[in-house]
């Protein structure tokens, strides 16, 4: 029966999508929204979020296409299974959504995020902040005496692991961006 | 073929270009240059109401009587914000309605200024979709994407925000065939997978049932016909929700009556122990399913939506089909027929049913000296059955026993307030159908509590010469509250008496309209002929008894098959975790 179809690549490992429909288990998601960039859009997606009390882990929204006017707002959510359903049919009948994919499970996708970090601190912390900047691949983008801010790039776990790394060389702030995600491959 | 206009001479020019006749409005400072436009064409009536709540529900009253978008016309601020109940109310009974608020001029946009308010802001949640115009150039391309957005896929209520400076201002008038096709075309046609499936579980059930709701009424007259078709050609039993009362007639023989909370023992058995569940247009209400885990445990469910969104948001289900109700049935009964009209044996079901039946369960306990409230509407079907006839009502225990004992035959006759609830949209609607269908009978039944929400309508019954007929059981409660205190909150009726009521047939009286009071039900007959005849509007205050309960009753927290069906059986039914529950 059409409800028992399976669909091909559910998740990013498998093919098949075999998990229990009524399981528990929370999971993330990330969602990619395509939408007219019109005023009030975002507060659209947003207030839909929060008055049917779905999570945002993270958000993240510009134009990208300048002459449909289109933004791409890439959310990441987690909840139940039954939930991110919900919430993608939820946000697919917003009217200026135009389309909305879960790269969860369309396929393999590529999720990546920007951070700087200001991390303050002299003699050997301030060297071993840098020895692991390197061995991160952040940049430094401002250097003082007593400070370094770096500029990371990368998924949302190297950059957890980043900070939890400067955290005891003196990290005194930080600024991410949320992820931005695309699906791999050609098709779009 | 454009033309040059003022923003407010668009606004009447795209109405006549929707085909609008009526507007229910209330003018104030940001409105002022579409009521100056109004004030000088006579082919759109406006008709003034005496709260803006009000405006709303009476436009909602004309959409669902007629199926045609309902507009309104506020003013900015509080005119805006009496309007959020309305639109909410609208929302939740995917009404479609376009509303217009003034707006402080743009320049102005944000500084607190008078009578502003963040109306987008305010409404973004109760709408299907709201538009701030900033230009009057894209204004009359707004004001049809609005109607598209209204009426298409699963209708609702949209606003549109203007402000003042966009009103007076000069821009280019784009008639509706010159305006750019919206990307919102949800999707009507179910796939051919999805409509033989459902055939081929229609061809095997044993114990079938369907489910319908206001999705058929929204689909159009058509859908309900071919829902007819359906369901006399299968010779299914039919159920319904409070929304979708008329879409099957009461005297079709595969009727059960209503379903759900206050709903028909045998609709509620028949859900509960059916094999295949066909709901048509239904959004599984937690009025409707009862506790969840236990709602309808052995069945293959079918859900007809065009909504994606209410496909497993309640319960899940084995088949969905996406598409419009009218599109759907047709398709369904097209590839049945082509099948060879199979159905299986359901005769043993029929059998089953007809056991429940005779429960006979809205037997009620009857009274010489007083008017019991079922009484009163049993008299009020029998005595105007076969009228060119509508019914809207207020909410709470008249509002069941309405749906209990009233009749209908045919869709868009039966307007009332489903999801929301809301006290005191009834006689605002009945104006609205009223002035949507000048000849026909318009009977709002009332509770006193509901009715004195929005009294003040009475003026613009009055002034537009709507012969409504309000038709209040009075029982000097607010007899849903005082029967959830019963049953609930251990008899402590807090808050529930309806204190200081007025002299309603004076009150009538005072507008000019007519008063009727009744008490014996040995004058019921007569006093509801006199309201009928009477040639305007009508308020008959029919005094009930104070403590009568509505049943049957599925309590907050239980499944269709452990109804309440009457006071003998209420004792400890209710269990504190049911409690919670509304």
């Amino acid at each position: 029966m059409s409800a028992l179809r399976i669909q091909q690549g559910s998740t990013s490992h498998s093919a098949y999508d075999l998990r229990d429909y009524h399981a528990e288990v929370i999971e993330k998601h990330t969602l990619a929204v395509l939408v007219d960039n019109e005023a009030g859009v975002l507060a659209r997606v947003i207030g839909l979020f929060s008055g049917r009390g779905y999570n945002i882990e993270s958000l993240t929204v510009a134009e990208v296409n300048h002459q449909s006017h289109l933004s791409r707002i890439t959310v990441v959510t987690t909840g139940t299974r039954d939930v991110i359903e919900q919430i993608k049919a939820q946000v697919g009948r917003i009217v200026p959504v135009h389309e909305v994919h879960d790269l969860t499970v369309e396929g393999p996708s590529i999720e990546r995020e920007l951070a700087l970090f200001k991390v303050e601190g002299t003699g050997n912390n301030r060297i071993e902040a840098l020895r692991l900047a390197e061995i991160f691949r952040a940049n430094v983008v401002d250097s003082t005496l007593e400070s370094f801010v770096f500029e990371m790039t990368g998924t949302s776990e190297k950059i957890d692991a980043f900070a939890e790394l400067m955290r005891p060389l003196g990290l005194v702030e930080t600024a991410r961006t949320g992820v931005a995600a695309l699906a791999r491959g050609s098709h779009i | 073929m454009t033309r040059q206009m003022t923003g407010a001479k668009m606004v009447v020019q795209a109405l006549k270009d929707q085909g609008v006749d009526t507007v229910f409005g209330y003018p104030g400072g940001a409105v002022l240059p579409v009521y100056d436009e109004i004030f000088q064409q006579n082919d759109i009536k406006h008709v003034l109401v005496r709260h803006e709540q009000a405006a709303i529900h009476a436009a909602e009253g004309y959409a669902r009587s007629t199926g045609k978008p309902g507009v309104a016309l506020v003013t900015s601020g509080p005119g805006a914000t009496n309007a959020v109940t309305g639109l909410t109310d609208a929302l939740l009974d995917s009404i479609p309605l376009v509303v217009f608020s003034g707006q402080v001029p743009t320049f102005m946009i944000g500084t607190d200024g008078f009578q502003e308010a963040d109306t987008i802001g305010i409404t973004r949640p109760c709408t299907k979709h709201n538009w701030l115009v900033k230009d009057t150039d894209k204004l009359s391309e707004t004001i049809h994407q609005a109607f598209h957005v209204a009426t298409s896929g699963r209708p609702g209520p949209v606003l549109i925000d203007l402000p003042k400076d966009v009103q007076f201002a000069d821009g280019e008038y784009t008639p509706p065939a010159k305006a750019k096709v919206s990307h919102y075309q949800p999707r009507v046609k179910a796939s051919i997978e999805e409509i033989t499936d459902l055939v081929a579980l229609i061809e095997k059930a044993e114990r079938p049932v369907f489910y319908t709701g206001g999705g058929v009424i929204n689909s159009g007259p058509g859908a309900s016909q071919l829902l007819r078709e359906l369901v006399d050609a299968t010779g299914f039993p039919i159920t319904s929700t409070l929304m979708g009362l008329g879409a099957y007639p009461a005297s079709g023989k595969g009727w059960l009556g209503m379903l759900g909370m206050h709903g028909l023992y045998e609709a509620n058995m028949a859900m509960h122990g059916c094999d295949l569940m066909i709901n048509i247009g239904a959004r599984f209400d937690d009025r409707i399913t009862g506790r969840i885990q236990d709602f309808s445990p052995n069945s293959t469910k079918v859900h007809v939506d065009i909504d994606p969104s209410s496909i497993n948001k309640i319960i899940r289900v084995d088949l969905p089909v996406i598409g419009d109700v009218g599109h759907v049935l047709e398709d369904v009964l097209k590839v049945w027929k082509s099948r060879g009209r199979k159905v299986a044996d359901t005769s043993a079901w029929w059998e089953q049913i007809e056991e429940w039946r005779k429960v006979r369960c809205l037997t009620y306990k009857p009274s010489e000296t007083v008017i019991k409230p079922q009484y009163a509407l049993e008299r009020l079907e029998a005595l105007t059955k076969g009228m060119d006839r509508y019914v809207t009502t207020e909410v709470g225990q008249h509002q069941m026993w309405a749906a209990q004992f009233l009749n209908f035959e045919d869709p868009n006759r039966w307007m009332t307030s489903g999801g929301l609830g809301t006290m005191g949209y009834g006689f605002p609607a009945s104006i609205g159908v009223q002035l949507a269908h000048p000849e026909s009978l318009v009977i709002n039944v009332a509770g006193e509590a509901s009715w004195l929400m929005n009294m003040q309508e009475m003026g613009t019954a009055m002034q537009y010469r709507a012969p409504v007929k309000q038709f209040i059981l009075n029982n000097e409660r607010l007899g849903m509250v005082r029967q959830w205190q019963q049953l609930l909150h251990g008899e402590r009726y807090s808050s529930s008496w309806s204190e200081s009521l007025p002299d309603f047939v004076k009150l009538a009286e005072a507008f000019g309209a007519k008063g009727i009071q009744c008490s014996d039900p040995k004058d019921l007959d007569d006093a509801i002929m006199e309201m009928i005849n009477y040639d305007g509007p009508v308020i008959f205050d029919c005094l009930v008894e104070k403590h009568e309960n509505c049943f049957p009753m599925i309590p907050s927290g239980k499944a269709h098959n452990e109804m309440l069906l009457g006071d003998a059986s209420v004792e400890g039914a209710i269990k504190s975790d049911g409690a919670v529950l509304v």
